[in-house]
């Protein structure tokens, strides 16, 4: 797909992105003071590196808090603690101008193409949006650069009257991807763009993220919880467990040599159109709902649904930690050891 | 159906687009007004009322205020012992009841659709602020929503009334600041869902000031229900003034208001039904004929139905 030299994490020279111990604890309920007294934490901790031009995938079940991770690094959604640096910038200590600069430059693809548009405008104005936010075009220029834009994400000009509801899903989401690279963003953020699409459209619109990524040199971050769009479109993978980080590696050694039990889990879970091909012995079937998230286990956050669980996992909480090969796992018995 | 003219590519990219109109023109207006029974008829009934209400002078047969001592409780003409010259008779003072309800429709009108106005602009600022800003804005604003909601309404009106002269500017006034709030609050639990959807976050994350985002975001998408709540309550308002002109609180002789026509002819309703049974026909009409256009624009004001719908509302 790219002929991306692939960078071990410590090596990275000077990162596009880099998120170091960013948590996010939602506040369920507070005492008679005030202070927060049950909170649940979406992210916890979470350190990412992120090369320019790379695809970084990011997977996990529902509720395990990549979205949350997405939306504060966009500073939509506003981080407990934590860091994040987009081009060695404090994003989180930035002041409005230089926010406002950054805004041009990270972008975001919304999960749902039927909420992420404004029924009210038309496609035209939406595409126009960033545009005129940051006064980057107007008049004949605009239009220019609306129809350009149009182009490259397959629609046609002469539906840049219509409102959005004249679409269907693939189409709507093509809109959303031609309002994110408007700008000419450096990073964008897809969170589960395709899983709100019909198998067949998905394809499409994950072949035009790819197309788009080289064409307009895009690094990207694509949250998803199914492992085949993901595997797709990514060069590394991260996976996310109750709002950690437990498993992340490029592709090829993430599939071939899996390290987490969780990760494993994951893969066993993908259905596969001839069964007898799969090696049954790796399979690791996940069982259990994932466990209240208001009191995590002391240990390891996997513990309660793993089946190599020992003592020690209750106890004892793991690290994420590479191996030589830069396959960072956060498991004391890992797979593939 | 729109826009397919002017959509045709030139050589590959279309130099200047057309702006197509928001809601279209005219035309479109009266197609889709066709299109639906209910919203025909309320168009028209409206239409008669306000019409009847700018020209109420120029109409009337006989004086409104003038009485005939020997021309009193007349039946309507189609009764025994009626006129032609008084069309639905004279009340107690032989005044022509036709003449008084086409002025009072003045009254009506301007009372209904002013107090709207007043409380709709105030219920809607309000609302758009504590929704989207949230916080201490919704905290302050909403309080002092439910302290006006804490109080009766029809008591602080009848207070500021007996206090004040009433008039109409009195009476519009003080409908509109005791309404506000209900606009407030439906404005409020509107915005409160529109903020959350996706394409306000991606607007955030554009880095679109909060300015804009309500004009172009928040209130096109809470428009038509407030525009539509505003239009049915046009039709309670009328009925308000109507109650407290009954109670005789509202226009004071010699004007007149519909409201005040049936406080007239409640002693006689037993004898001469006709005093107060036309005007209370005219409130009725009037509001189910609001009703009606308020329903119809409901219906129109949803872009969903903008290009699709062929049916009528």
């Amino acid at each position: 797909m790219t002929q991306q030299v692939q960078v071990k994490q410590s090596t990275i020279k000077a990162p596009l992105l880099e998120v170091k111990e960013l948590s996010k604890h939602f506040v369920v309920s507070t005492n008679l003071f005030g202070k927060p007294k049950e909170s649940v934490k979406a992210v916890n901790e979470v350190n990412l590196l992120l090369e320019k031009g790379e695809t970084l995938g990011i997977v996990g079940e529902s509720g395990c808090g990549k979205s949350t991770m997405g939306n504060t690094i966009l500073r939509l959604i506003e981080p407990t603690e934590g860091s994040i640096f987009f081009e060695g910038q404090d994003v989180l200590n930035m002041t409005r101008a230089q926010l406002q600069e950054m805004r041009k430059e990270v972008q975001m693809i919304f999960q749902d193409p039927f909420s992420s548009l404004n029924p009210r405008m038309r496609v035209f104005d939406i595409i126009a949006e960033p545009l005129r936010t940051h006064k980057v075009a107007n008049g004949k220029e605009l239009h220019r650069r609306v129809y350009e834009l149009l182009d490259l994400v397959g629609l046609d000009q002469s539906q840049a009257d219509r409102f959005p509801h004249q679409f269907s899903g693939g189409q709507r989401q093509r809109i959303g991807i031609a309002r994110a690279i408007a700008l000419n963003p450096k990073l964008i953020v897809c969170d589960e763009p395709v899983s709100a699409l019909d198998v067949s459209i998905q394809a499409q619109i994950l072949n035009l993220l790819l197309e788009l990524k080289e064409k307009l040199q895009l690094t990207l971050i694509f949250i998803g919880h199914g492992i085949p769009a993901v595997k797709y479109i990514s060069d590394r993978i991260a996976v996310m467990y109750l709002g950690e980080i437990v498993e992340m590696a490029d592709k090829e050694s993430l599939f071939s040599k899996t390290r987490h039990p969780y990760t494993q889990g994951l893969i066993s879970a993908v259905p596969i159109p001839d069964p007898s091909l799969r090696e049954v012995s790796e399979d690791v079937i996940l069982e259990k709902d994932l466990p209240d998230q208001r009191n995590l286990p002391k240990g390891c956050s996997f513990y309660s649904r793993c089946p190599f669980a020992t003592e020690k996992c209750k106890g004892e909480k793991p690290k994420l930690k590479a191996n030589e090969e830069g396959h960072l796992v956060a498991c004391h018995y890992p797979l593939h050891a | 159906m729109q826009g397919n003219a002017e959509a045709k590519t030139v050589g590959g990219i279309r130099p200047t687009v057309r702006k197509v109109k928001a809601y279209g023109g005219l035309k479109r207006w009266c197609r889709l007004l066709l299109q639906s029974k209910t919203g025909t008829v309320g168009f028209f009934i409206v239409l008669i009322v306000v019409l009847v209400a700018i020209f109420a002078d120029l109409i009337v047969p006989h004086d409104p205020a003038e009485n005939n001592l020997s021309g009193m409780l007349l039946p309507p003409f189609w009764m025994d012992g009626g006129s032609t010259s008084y069309l639905l008779g004279t009340d107690n003072l032989g005044r022509d009841i036709f003449s008084r309800i086409i002025v009072g429709t003045r009254v009506s009108l301007l009372v209904g659709i002013f107090s709207v106005v007043l409380a709709g602009i105030i219920g809607l600022l309000v609302g758009v602020a504590a929704g989207y800003y949230g916080k201490w804005v919704d905290t302050i604003l909403m309080r002092i929503v439910d302290s006006f909601l804490a109080i009766p309404s029809i008591l602080f009106i009848l207070v500021v009334l007996a206090v004040f002269e009433p008039s109409i500017m009195t009476l519009i006034v003080v409908i509109g600041l005791t309404n506000w709030v209900s606009y407030a609050r439906v404005v409020r639990s509107e915005v409160l869902s529109v903020k959350e959807r996706d394409f306000v976050r991606a607007s955030h994350s554009i880095g679109t000031k909060n300015t804009t985002i309500i004009k172009k975001h928040i209130v096109p998408n809470i428009i038509s229900s407030f525009i539509v709540i505003s239009a049915l309550s046009v039709a309670t308002t009328i009925i308000l003034e109507a109650s407290l002109s009954f109670l005789g609180l509202g226009i004071q002789p010699p004007d007149v208001s519909w409201g005040a026509m049936l406080t007239d002819g409640r002693n006689y309703l037993a004898t001469n039904w006709w005093i107060a049974t036309f005007p209370g026909i005219a409130i009725t009409i009037t509001v189910l004929g609001i009703i009606f256009l308020g329903d119809w624009l409901r219906d129109v004001l949803d872009p969903r139905n903008y290009f699709s719908k062929k049916g009528g509302a």
